[in-house]
């Protein structure tokens, strides 16, 4: 045997157990959900197809159908605001914080990241409430005659996305400001640009890909989440995710759940493909 | 534009700080809400948890499921990048993105199909399902991170130790790993804090004994406590603790 064969199988065996891990714990369940999303329920058991009916249900059925809707909506409305209050806040701490600060003032800004996911979902509900801080002092203070219901709606929801997703592209942008040379401001000055024009039209465009980086992150990871809308956003209306759930509890409907997985899975694809597509445009 | 600064700063910190004070603050609530009007100080409700059995249990589980599946996914991965950094195997960048790939899936959508085959061949949920499909989760993380570390200069100390007879798990053991200890180190912790706060699948993958967060999703179907705010400012704490701990010892003096 030549050297590099031997330096060839050695490097397979190496990789041969992630890769068998990732076969059986991932390709395969994913290949199993995949077939089950082609078969139907009928009563209580499982009628193998192959067939069409889960996916023509979904795209027929209006209460499926709401849920894709209600998941793009509050994503798509999570992701520009927490990338609106997420970019001066990090633009902040990377320029007008003194250097020694800006560790701790970076920490702060991401301290609730060390609570758990469930228990920072469970807090935003805490002070939501009817009876919670923000009402309390809402109505203390005279400016609400009464207390709002935010508890269970849609704003709940966004409000505890926005609250962790600003935080996630805080550090991610960021890293990207402070990668910046500060020469490009300099010379934008020298030529007679205000600060604000600076920002617009010098660092924000130069931060772009970051941020298209953190906003498809975002777009992921708040798409995929069944906590949050199940803590905040109640039952009054349902997210994708809500709605995989509730096919498992309610009748165990193992297939309808895969082919709302699958349509899940496109949708994040989708998305992966636009923000790579324009990431390459870019570096062109 | 300074004074903007300023107030902006103000209002976002408020923003973020806010669920967190007022969980931190209401866990000592002297009363059965954890709303205002604040009752007094009380330590109750954490003498409570600490002696809740099934918040303890699922608290030990927790610790077990993200040290083992952590230490599972940071092995994996470091043997992987290992193989595919030394030589280029056919069909390497198809490796890769595979074990990439379960990255960019959701949660959900991993437990509900690690679901649906341990159904189809009979393993009930359970602490060991749940830690599978931490591994899952954590293996593309781990390979990344350690991938990324192998530079020129470790390749060609590797092949060094190669060319000087040393067998591969030599190589292995007493150069790559001390070698990579740092990254190694990283993916570890990372994986921890990942498998620790993990809620889906060890929703979906449990039954009879369940992890903390399962524990706490629990909890909070009997509506708001007190009792809850203690347990989610311990895990707090805790976990602010071992940061500063981490940023004072270890990361100060890989700095030096």
């Amino acid at each position: 045997m030549s050297i590099e064969r031997i330096e060839k199988r050695q490097g397979a065996t190496l990789v041969a157990p992630a890769l068998l891990w990732t076969l059986v714990f991932f390709v395969l369940p994913f290949l199993a959900m995949a077939l089950m999303s082609l078969s139907h329920l009928e009563g209580r058991s499982v009628v193998s197809g192959p067939d069409l009916r889960n996916y023509a249900k979904i795209f027929t059925e209006p209460s499926l159908l709401k849920g894709i809707a209600v998941s793009l909506e509050i994503t798509a409305l999570v992701t520009v605001i927490s990338v609106a209050l997420a970019w001066p806040l990090a633009w902040i701490i990377a320029t007008r914080i003194p250097v020694r600060w800006r560790r701790l003032a970076l920490l702060l800004a991401v301290l609730p990241f060390w609570t758990s996911y469930v228990v920072r979902s469970y807090s935003w509900a805490l002070v939501l409430g009817e009876k919670g801080v923000v009402m309390n002092a809402l109505v203390g203070l005279g400016m609400l005659s009464e207390p709002v219901q935010i508890m269970a709606t849609r704003s709940a929801t966004v409000i505890g996305f926005v609250h962790f997703f600003v935080m996630l592209l805080t550090l991610t942008i960021y890293s990207n400001l402070i990668q910046l040379s500060p020469n490009y401001a300099r010379a934008a000055e020298d030529l007679g640009a205000s600060r604000w024009q600076v920002i617009r039209l010098v660092i924000l465009p130069l931060t772009l890909p970051g941020v298209v980086t953190g906003a498809f992150l975002t777009f992921v990871l708040c798409i995929g989440d069944y906590i949050t809308p199940q803590i905040l956003g109640g039952n009054n209306e349902l997210t994708l995710p809500q709605l995989i759930m509730l096919q498992l509890g309610r009748r165990g409907d193992y297939p309808m759940a895969s082919a709302l997985s699958l349509v899940l899975m496109l949708i994040v694809t989708l998305a992966y493909l636009a923000c790579a597509r324009w990431l390459k445009m870019e570096r062109v | 534009m300074r004074t903007l600064s300023w107030v902006y700063l103000g209002a976002i910190f408020t923003f973020i700080l806010l669920p967190v004070v007022v969980l931190v603050i209401f866990s000592f609530q002297d009363g059965r809400l954890p709303v205002p009007p604040f009752k007094g100080a009380t330590l109750k409700w954490y003498a409570k948890i600490l002696a809740d059995r099934d918040l303890m249990e699922a608290l030990v589980n927790s610790l077990m499921v993200a040290v083992l599946s952590s230490l599972v996914a940071v092995t994996l991965g470091f043997l992987a990048a290992s193989g595919l950094a030394r030589t280029v195997l056919p069909g390497s960048a198809l490796m890769r993105g595979l074990l990439i790939a379960p990255m960019t899936v959701s949660y959900l959508i991993i437990g509900l199909g690690l679901l649906q085959m341990f159904n189809q061949v009979g393993i009930r949920p359970s602490l060991l399902a749940t830690g599978i499909g931490h591994v899952v989760i954590n293996l593309p993380l781990c390979f990344a991170i350690v991938y990324a570390a192998i530079g020129e200069h470790q390749k060609s100390a590797l092949q060094a130790a190669r060319d000087l007879g040393a067998r591969e798990w030599q190589v292995l053991w007493h150069i790559a790993a001390p070698m990579l200890a740092p990254s190694l180190a990283a993916a570890f912790f990372l994986s921890f804090t990942f498998s620790w706060d993990e809620f889906i699948i060890a929703f979906l993958l449990t039954r009879f004994d369940v992890t903390l967060p399962v524990e706490i999703w629990s909890m909070l179907r009997s509506g708001l406590s007190p009792a809850t705010n203690a347990v989610g400012s311990l895990v707090f704490l805790v976990s602010v603790a071992v940061v500063v701990t981490l940023e004072l010892t270890l990361f100060r003096k890989g700095s030096k």
